[in-house]
């Protein structure tokens, strides 16, 4: 028997949540170490949500932004996926190149750094599920796409849509300075690893 | 004065003349439209999986392309359409994430494509246009006035097909 995700329980659903926080906490912090700047963090807001709200988060499903995709394999397997607005996939990769560009056109290294920064976000949230749950898991190495944001969402909202009607959404917001970075993970396990994460939490 | 009606992901609507149907950024779904070459009735259903037969959860018909198409075929008969005036335009089906292992689930556009196609034919709906696969979004806007369908991109130009 499978669950979907609006079958979960408050218990339940607490739980993903707690582990949003802290995956997310963690790549904050290993993104604050690699650019060597102090970068605050709001606390996630960890949402289960309907598909046809998701694109209303950025701004509609025709606003431009940016997605970059990891496959998840190991104890568990499925995907992650971290989108940003455009002007926020500028600011991280100022800080990272220590630029102060402005324009939203990137070139090919900007890209290149933009995918390393979703390969730190990414790795260090899954790294910090991993110890939380005991299970060993790894990340490919990331696909990037930028263009209409429903076209984008399009993609976790296909997989979420074999198991259910919602999806698993952490919204985080980076602060430096006057910059503000607003970052959304989508955290998607396949069918089966869905049970297999919530037993390894305790909560199944 | 002609009104623009959305359809959402995994939704459908129909019209009659000179209305307008609009769907906002497909990416690996698919966008479907049926139109009335007598009555001008119009329909856009936008499919985000193949089968239904598939999936456990499929009790919404136009998340599918086979139970997508079959709801909107209903719908706008119900409205007056003839099934025989019926022909069909098709947008989307986008691989929006490369990977050079490609699994079943990075090639759901493409999947999309063809079961949409394959539904068309069982149902003897005419496919007079279509704009899919690639790696870019689209907007598509049909007019049930003229039968075309637009179709906007960022960066990959617009056209009418």
């Amino acid at each position: 028997m499978s669950i979907s995700i609006v079958d979960l329980n408050s218990q339940q659903i607490d739980v993903l949540k707690e582990i949003g926080n802290i995956g997310a906490g963690n790549a904050i912090t290993a993104l604050s170490k690699m650019v060597s700047k102090r970068i605050d963090m709001k606390v996630p807001i960890v949402n289960v949500i309907e598909f046809k709200d998701v694109a209303e988060l950025v701004g509609g499903p025709e606003v431009l932004v940016s997605g970059i995709y990891f496959k998840v394999s190991g104890d568990i397997t499925g995907s992650i996926m971290f989108l940003i607005d455009n002007n926020s996939s500028r600011i991280l990769i100022n800080w990272l190149m220590n630029k102060n560009e402005t324009s939203m056109e990137l070139d090919e290294i900007e890209l290149s750094a933009l995918k390393e920064i979703g390969n730190i976000l990414a790795g260090s949230y899954l790294s910090s599920l991993a110890t939380l749950t005991g299970l060993s898991m790894s990340v490919s190495v990331p696909s990037l796409a930028i263009d209409m944001a429903g076209a984008i969402i399009s993609v976790p909202v296909i997989m979420f849509g074999q198991v259910g009607d919602h999806v698993l959404l952490i919204e985080t917001d980076f602060i430096e300075g006057l910059n503000h970075v607003k970052g959304n993970f989508f955290l998607i396990p396949d069918e089966q690893s869905f049970e297999i994460l919530l037993k390894s939490l305790g909560v199944m | 004065m002609a009104e623009i009606i959305k359809v959402g992901m995994a939704d459908l609507n129909c019209v009659y003349a000179p209305n307008i149907l609009t769907t906002l950024g497909l990416g690996s779904c698919v966008g479907i439209c049926l139109h009335d070459r007598e009555t001008k009735i119009s329909g856009m259903v936008h499919i985000m999986l193949p089968y239904s037969f598939q999936i456990k959860n499929n009790s919404n018909p136009a998340k599918f392309a086979d139970t997508g198409i079959s709801k909107l075929l209903e719908d706008m008969l119900k409205m007056g359409a003839k099934k025989t005036k019926l022909v069909s335009k098709i947008a989307g089906g986008a691989q929006m994430f490369n990977f050079s292992d490609s699994s079943d689930i990075m090639r759901i556009g493409m999947r999309n494509i063809s079961a949409s196609k394959d539904t068309l034919k069982a149902l003897n709906i005419p496919i007079l246009a279509e704009d899919t696969g690639g790696s870019y979004g689209r907007t598509i806007e049909f007019s049930s006035e003229t039968g075309l369908l637009l179709v906007k991109t960022i960066g990959h130009g617009t056209k009418h097909i």
